[in-house]
């Protein structure tokens, strides 16, 4: 609780006060509402899943109100200690996964699941910023090196265990800090030289078979249509058969009829436009454009380094999950399991998306008081 | 605390640097947009009519079909595991006209209990549209042909037919070929990692113990498809193509389900195992661990309450025994006998004398022979026939325990035998080293007197012992215990043939184990074959009368410890106190076919020749039958030789 002067406080609206960012609020709840709608055409008309969203959503957002709380420089403090925290947790992932052998078979019962990957999301960004802030900007080349190992470490372990979708997160969370920072372009123009380089040595070496075959079956998903390139063919029917106005909703006889897979999380667009079609594809795609502005805008307008770099960083994120999403369900990008952000079912990517906002939040509406 | 550095910024260049960049970014968020919206646009509205054609055309599903599972049979061919259909009645709830009333009626008709309606409504509540929910799972033969007389009745209700997995001989092969269960979420998960999930999508069940644990692969199969025409329903009309799936290869095993039977009848009302195995290829022909249970319930999902019973149970049925470690007590003194030979450390000649009670040099404990009066005068067969303690605690104290544990190493004691089911223990060969990895204390030499007769930390499963026994009577040929005799595939020919192709498994044992003195392994074999064959032997009276030449010896080990000079009572100790009855045993002494090792855990009264012998027995009595076999190579002295003084009293423990 910082103290702040008397005239401030009168100019402060009841939402600075509850350090809620009104335009961002609107953006995040429109997509949230419009999700539950989806799902319960995806998810086969029952209103069970649609609870379920409902309560995880309740939870999300209260976390989002209490992250938005906090003093976003406060963050600085603990970025260290926290991101040791989250690599050895992600070890210990690794080498644990690979104990589940033993006899003990028979009293393994209820599971407690915790993904250190996603509290990585918002734990690497932080890391970053903090450690790019520490300098001027913009960031020299020596800063930007040891950044570059800094973010490596848990995309690999998290690419090892193995989830590409979040490691590809968690990577461009980093490198957009390192963007926004001030890299010179000369250093990007290299480093997109290395990772071109990288390809073939990851294709030849690293990839696993079924990986290769999903980028194969995206280079020519027509080759073997009742094999593994039926869901993006099934996908791509759905999208275009939409058509402008779109089917209408629950009339989408590609969801209705289970021809398109994971249809209430990963290929939620697919049933979204087939239902709605390219208008509805247009409204949605103006308020994830509008959530993005407001988020730059409040980057823009913090008055810290480092808290203009965290808050660029977690809205071009927050992008990347849309054009990676909408990308692959319509045959752009390879298959790759990244949700359609806060409007696919599933609560973990949700929870830790809304602690993000609520980490724009608290800079958009603590930075007055404290620089 | 954050490190205070003193960095003088330069805020506003700072900020504009940022805008800039952010600008840059916004900029590339814009173009992306525009390129997702632009392919959006491409599909939506430059093909839409060619998608439109296709999703209304779009009547064709891929449904996976599950590979039927390989069976298993024994070695004569008879059906160990079967597929069974298993009827269920299911209900697709959009297809009813009035839910209540047809649930009531059919439930009237087939004689359905209220639990299951109620459950039925309740899973109702989760299941998508026009997706099936059962009412029934397990629908008895009249109630199917009941049902099928009246099924006009009932739009929307139907019996559906699985395979599922059948064990007709439930508890006497569950240890043995292990079962099927429902695949879990930690299955899928192995599944995920090792790339076969595509290939379990319809599959029900996998392998979770023993054989179809081990040969999972084998059995498996793999999946087919059919290609289906849907109606705009959803419901499937026809079907357009069909790949069927390849089923999974059936095994035949090396196990004989008649010597089974013997051996659950033997050991009935004990809790105890036993192993046959053929030491010429090492084949099990019996393998069987009491008190066991019935696999098929792990089938069908086990209740919580059957499986609590089981899992408190405290005779343990869980557990298969035959590859559990006991205390292997008097039946490795064959083994210590040889390493004593191997080692010089005795001849077949030499003898000590037995007062009852084996001392070490200045010290005070006073180790014990099971006999009070002693064995007087015993050399190295007499040592084997009587089971005389103290000729052990000499030769032990003499061979130190290094020599003795890599000796038993070379048996395969305290390491895998490599039997094809994945729950076998190794059980302990201690040795200085292991005693200091496992308590971090030194070795003592009363403990080496103890692994003379068996005993201390040594425990050995009862088919380690068999597989021990089988390098024995192979003169140090080994063999790998196993249970699959061959896998077979279903071939058919493009001219309609049909034919089952058989390929034999191979194993490959260590290489053999040699001595320095071959004819050391007669003198050892030969001791064994007084044991069962000469009057007043431990193990002549239980075998006496039987015409195939056997070999053996016995063991009891004590499980609790008893006090210096106290005497075992087995009737004043409880139950988890009293003596494991041990015996191993081959028969013919020649030609050797058969081996048997047999454990049986705290038995009332006597000892391994009372209990555990005549289990071994009545395996090789069915195995022989009517044979009648004499050795040309080994004439059994009929009398006792005269120098021991002992009364021809008949021993009945050790």
């Amino acid at each position: 609780m910082r103290s702040s002067g008397q005239d401030q406080q009168k100019s402060r609206s009841i939402w600075q006060r509850l350090h809620i960012d009104v335009p961002l609020l609107i953006g995040i709840l429109a997509l949230l509402f419009l999700g539950l709608f989806l799902v319960y055409s995806a998810g086969g008309q029952e209103s069970a899943i649609v609870y379920r969203k409902i309560r995880s959503i309740g939870v999300a957002l209260l976390g989002m109100f209490i992250i938005a709380q906090i003093p976003p420089l406060a963050y600085r403090k603990w970025a260290v200690p926290v991101f040791i925290l989250g690599l050895l947790m992600l070890s210990s992932v690794l080498l644990f996964g690979h104990v589940g052998k033993g006899a003990q078979r028979w009293l393994d019962l209820g599971v407690i699941k915790f993904q250190p990957s996603e509290v990585m999301k918002l734990i690497v960004p932080i890391m970053i910023a903090w450690f790019v802030s520490q300098e001027n900007l913009p960031v020299k080349i020596s800063t930007v090196i040891l950044a570059f190992i800094l973010v490596l470490l848990p995309t690999l372990l998290i690419a090892k265990q193995p989830d590409l979708g979040t490691a590809l997160l968690i990577a461009s969370s980093g490198i957009f800090v390192i963007f926004l920072a001030g890299a010179s372009w000369r250093l990007i123009g290299v480093c997109v030289g290395l990772a071109s380089a990288f390809v073939p040595i990851l294709w030849m070496f690293l990839m696993k078979d079924y990986q290769k075959q999903r980028v194969m079956t995206f280079l020519n998903p027509e080759q073997d249509p009742l094999g593994s390139g039926y869901h993006i063919i099934q996908s791509k029917i759905a999208i275009g058969s939409g058509g402008i106005q779109g089917k209408g909703w629950l009339q989408g006889t590609q969801s209705q009829l289970e021809f398109l897979p994971e249809r209430h999380t990963d290929f939620i667009f697919s049933v979204f436009s087939e239902e709605f079609g390219l208008i509805g594809v247009a409204i949605l795609l103006a308020v994830y454009l509008f959530v993005v502005m407001r988020g730059l805008w409040i980057a823009v307008n913090a008055q810290h380094a480092f808290t203009k770099l965290l808050a660029g960083s977690l809205t071009l994120t927050f992008f990347v999950y849309v054009f990676v999403n909408i990308g692959m369900v319509s045959g752009l990008l390879p298959v790759v399991g990244v949700p359609l952000p806060l409007v696919s079912y599933g609560g973990t990517s949700m929870v830790t998306l809304l602690l993000g906002f609520g980490i724009l939040m608290a800079i958009s509406t603590h930075r007055r008081f404290h620089v | 605390m954050t490190k205070r550095r003193i960095v003088i910024r330069n805020q506003s260049a700072e900020a504009n640097l940022f805008a800039r960049r952010a600008f840059i970014a916004f900029a590339g968020v814009v173009l992306v947009l525009l390129i997702l919206f632009g392919n959006i646009f491409s599909l939506q509205v430059d093909s839409f009519e060619k998608y439109k054609t296709r999703s209304n055309s779009n009547r064709i599903k891929l449904l996976p079909v599950a590979p039927n599972r390989g069976l298993i049979t024994d070695r004569n061919g008879v059906l160990l595991a079967d597929n069974k259909p298993v009827y269920s009645l299911e209900v697709i709830a959009e297809d009813v006209e009035n839910l209540k009333e047809s649930i009531a009626q059919v439930s009237q008709l087939l004689d359905i209990n209220t639990e299951r309606q109620e459950k039925f409504f309740k899973s109702l509540k989760q299941k998508r549209r026009f997706k099936p929910v059962e009412l029934h799972s397990r629908l008895s033969d009249q109630q199917v042909a009941l049902f099928s007389v009246n099924q006009h009745k009932f739009p929307g209700i139907f019996v559906n037919a699985r395979l599922k997995r059948y064990y007709p001989f439930s508890d006497l092969t569950t240890h043995n070929l292990g079962y099927v269960a429902r695949i879990n979420r930690k299955d899928l998960n192995k599944l995920e990692r090792e790339g076969k999930s595509d290939n379990y999508a319809a599959t029900y069940g996998i392998g979770r113990l023993g054989i179809e644990r081990y040969y999972e692969e084998l059995l498996h199969g793999t999946i087919g498809h059919q290609e289906v025409e849907i109606n705009n329903q959803g419901r499937v009309i026809r079907t357009l193509n069909y790949t069927p799936p390849v089923p999974g290869k059936d095994l035949k095993l090396t196990l004989d389900i008649e010597l089974q039977m013997i051996a659950k009848r033997a050991l009935s009302g004990h809790r105890g195992a036993i192993v046959a195995m053929d030491p010429r290829t090492g084949e099990i022909l019996a393998m069987y661990s009491n008190p066991s249970y019935d696999g098929n319930l792990f089938v069908h999902g086990i209740s919580s309450k059957d499986y609590k019973k089981l899992l408190n149970s405290k005779d343990l049925p869980l557990i298969n025994r035959s590859v559990q470690g006991y205390p292997p007590a008097s039946t490795v003194k064959p083994f210590l006998a040889l390493t004593g030979l191997e080692e010089n450390i005795v001849t077949e000649k030499t003898e000590i004398y037995d007062p009852g009670w084996y001392q070490l040099e200045g010290l005070p404990n006073r180790y014990r022979d099971w006999k009070l009066w002693g064995h007087g005068n015993v050399d190295l067969s007499k040592a084997i026939e009587q089971s005389c303690n103290t000729y052990f605690f000499d030769l032990a104290f003499k061979l130190g325990i290094t020599r003795i544990s890599n000796m038993m190493y070379q048996f395969g004691f305290g390491d895998y035998t490599g039997i094809d089911i994945h729950e076998e223990s190794k059980g302990i060969m201690p040795s200085i080293a292991w005693k200091r990895a496992r308590y971090n204390k030194p070795w003592y030499t009363g403990e080496t007197l103890s692994v003379g007769i068996g005993q201390s930390y040594w425990t050995v499963t009862p088919l380690q012992l068999a597989q021990a026994l089988t390098t024995l009577v192979n003169h140090g040929e080994r063999k790998v215990p196993h249970l699959l005799k061959a896998n077979s595939e279903l071939v058919i020919e493009s001219n309609g043939n049909t034919y089952h192709q058989i390929t034999p498994t191979s194993y490959e044992p260590r290489p053999p184990l040699t001595l320095k003195k071959d004819k050391h392994w007669d003198v050892v074999l030969k001791a064994m074959h007084n044991t069962v064959q000469k009057v007043g032997a431990t193990a002549y009276t239980p075998f006496k009368g039987v015409t195939y030449d056997a070999s053996g010896k016995t063991g009891s080990a004590q499980v609790a410890g008893i006090k210096q000079d106290e005497k075992y009572d087995a009737e004043s100790r409880t139950e988890n106190e009293r003596d494991n009855a041990m015996f191993i045993a081959f028969a013919p002494f020649d030609k050797p076919e058969i081996v048997v090792a047999v454990a049986i855990e705290n038995v009332a009264k006597g000892g391994g020749a009372t209990n555990a012998a005549p289990v071994a027995k009545q395996i090789m009595d069915q195995y022989f039958g009517d044979r009648v076999i004499t050795s040309k190579t080994h004439q059994v002295a009929t009398t006792l030789p005269l120098k021991a003084k002992t009364p021809s009293t008949i021993a009945t423990t050790h």
